[in-house]
């Protein structure tokens, strides 16, 4: 393995910044290590090598020319198949898309081409990112680089493998329930969902539009805040951005410091029902923030209980609407087309063969959710809770600055354990579900192994207070990289790399 | 009792749009079945004066400017088409009369 792929996303920039090393020669030893990995870890749904070094040289010569160009100019990135790039195919890891090239960027695909990232593929990611496994996926099962036998944690779960297995420094993902923070959790790495609305969902298939948060992946805090300010920022192409400028993150990042900075503990998400290794390291991460310094209160949230809930009928609810797109006509999939059958028998005949499972489940449920007679007994109750959580953080954010919980119930779980439980899956984003509700910023940092696997502490921070969870995070990194001598992705397994 | 009955889901299958087979529906019939009674705990919140949220944030009536740009040209529309003729996607018969 080249040196150049154990560096982080700051340094990479520096080195390429200060001509010790090319884009080209940075871009060359990623997509080594991805060949000689990938076939283990199928984090990748797409790579095209000469189109990647092609990107990489487009840099190195803007740089030659004189141009000013940004921090992460020239940095490899592996972006999550469910934002559009002309360049490349787009599938959401759906069937249904199989082979769609789209014919327009996503605000963050463009402002990662105008910062200067290199974009070395597609992510594998749960089918229309809805899955907490990336099992859901049509083009098979990702890996968890620290055991090739658990999941690596989904939707996004390509693009933390990817980041956790070397293949990239820094990955996109998206965040309705979880999907960057639990993936994040179970591979030992960071994982940020920005506040709603902080970062354009232009050009990214929608699954739960009022949710639906894009967000960074990277092995440490302040890589993560680097491309979180490089693809944030209002869009005028999404009604839902937020004109407000990007939160201070790198700033907080560099900051690193708690002292005097009150954070609550929730008392619902304090440990029950956690893996007894997941609650210990819970426990000490606390014990860390207090003896750096930060003010320790418990905090009771009573409807955060109920999030999960709400959720899993607010999310349907919204998908079963917004995958009515798929219906055979104008791209994607078309199945039983014959000259017999009708246009509702063609979109009913394809959408039963182009969607998987869990979407079919979740479009139904949805749809009954939504149904007269039923509406006010589920969509319309699951909407008061999620006033009602809403309420819990206000009052939590009078007494604390940030609050904190475990990311996840448990460490990574085998392949094939929850495929077909769906209300087990479920409860792997128990914890992370409240922040999306409310639109808040969270955070996932490493904070230990529990039973040799990585345990992810969860910091929740107010809507627009991004820069915060990156300081906690920022701090929490630093006491613990000191204390152990090096990030806990050190302690991962080597992968056996493939001779070419 | 079950929250959901077996020709329940067959007529949600119909409203999806989704032929499913019967076996499919037996599974997919359970699996709701559990899935719903779970959720059904949102109904334990005394929320009687509780407003609903659609949205974390609240914006409401966003405009942008009402200026003519570019967009895409009918070959890059039609290029994902599953069948075009004329610059136009063509489709399966909608009208019964037309068959």
């Amino acid at each position: 393995m080249s040196e150049l792929v154990r560096k982080g996303a700051a340094e990479l920039g520096e080195l390429i910044a200060a001509g010790e090393a090319s884009a080209v020669e940075v871009a060359r030893a990623h997509l080594d290590r991805i060949a000689a990995v990938d076939g283990q870890v199928n984090a990748f749904l797409h790579v095209d090598e000469e189109a990647t070094l092609a990107q990489a040289r487009a840099v190195d010569e803007r740089r030659a020319a004189g141009e000013e160009l940004g921090p992460l100019a020239g940095v490899p990135i592996a972006h999550k198949d469910v934002f559009t790039t002309v360049d490349m195919p787009t599938t959401a890891g759906s069937k249904i898309l199989e082979g769609w090239q789209p014919p327009y960027d996503a605000t963050v695909t463009r402002r990662l081409r105008e910062a200067g990232l290199v974009i070395l593929g597609k992510t594998n990611m749960d089918e229309f990112a809805m899955g907490s496994s990336t099992e859901n996926s049509a083009y098979g099962t990702t890996h968890n680089p620290w055991d090739l036998s658990l999941i690596p944690g989904g939707s996004s779960g390509g693009s933390s493998a990817a980041v956790a297995a070397y293949e990239a420094p820094l990955s996109t993902g998206t965040d309705t329930g979880g999907s960057i923070r639990q993936p994040a959790a179970v591979t030992g790495i960071v994982g940020v969902k920005p506040t709603y609305g902080g970062s354009s969902r232009y050009g990214i298939i929608a699954f739960a539009s009022s949710l639906d948060t894009p967000g960074p992946f990277a092995r440490n805090v302040l890589d993560a805040a680097l491309l979180h300010e490089a693809f944030s920022g209002h869009d005028p192409m999404d009604s839902t951005s937020v004109d407000r400028p990007v939160p201070p993150v790198v700033e907080a990042a560099r900051r690193a410091d708690v002292n005097g900075l009150r954070v609550g503990v929730v008392k619902e998400f304090a440990g029950e029902g956690a893996q007894a290794g997941v609650t210990a390291r819970f426990t000490e991460a606390v014990e860390l923030l207090e003896s750096l310094g930060a003010k320790v209160v418990e905090v009771s949230c009573p409807h955060f209980t109920y999030a999960l809930s709400a959720y899993y009928l607010i999310a349907p609810s919204e998908a079963s609407s917004n995958l009515a797109r798929f219906d055979a006509m104008r791209y994607g999939l078309r199945v039983g087309d014959d000259g017999t059958r009708s246009a509702e028998e063609v979109m009913a005949l394809t959408r039963a063969e182009g969607f998987g499972p869990e979407v079919k489940r979740r479009i139904m449920l949805g749809t009954y959710a939504l149904s007269s007679g039923y509406y006010d007994a589920y969509y319309g109750k699951a909407q008061q809770v999620r006033t009602l959580v809403s309420r819990d953080f206000d009052n939590a954010f009078e007494q604390v600055d940030v609050l904190v919980s475990p990311t996840t119930p448990t460490t990574a779980f085998p392949i094939g354990e929850r495929a077909d439980d769906p209300m087990a899956m479920y409860l792997a984003d128990l914890y992370t579900i409240p922040a999306n509700l409310t639109g808040n910023a969270a955070i996932s940092v490493p904070v230990g192994l529990a039973d040799g696997l990585p345990v992810g502490l969860q910091i929740m921070a107010p809507v627009l207070g991004d820069d915060r969870v990156y300081r906690v995070g920022a701090a929490v990194e630093r006491a613990l990289e000191d204390r152990w001598g090096g990030p806990l992705l050190a302690r991962a397994p080597e992968l056996a790399e493939a001779s070419k | 009792m079950s929250a959901i009955t077996r020709d329940e889901v067959a007529h949600l299958a119909r409203l999806s749009r989704l032929a499913l087979g019967d076996d499919e529906l037996a599974h997919l019939a359970a699996q709701l079945d559990q899935i719903i009674t779970a959720v059904a705990r949102v109904q334990e919140v005394a929320a009687e004066d509780i407003p609903p949220t659609s949205h974390a944030l609240p914006l409401t009536n966003v405009y942008r400017a009402d200026e003519v740009r570019p967009s895409l040209r009918p070959e890059q529309a039609l290029a994902a088409a599953p069948a075009a003729e004329e610059q136009r996607f063509r489709v399966p018969r909608i009208l019964d009369e037309e068959a």
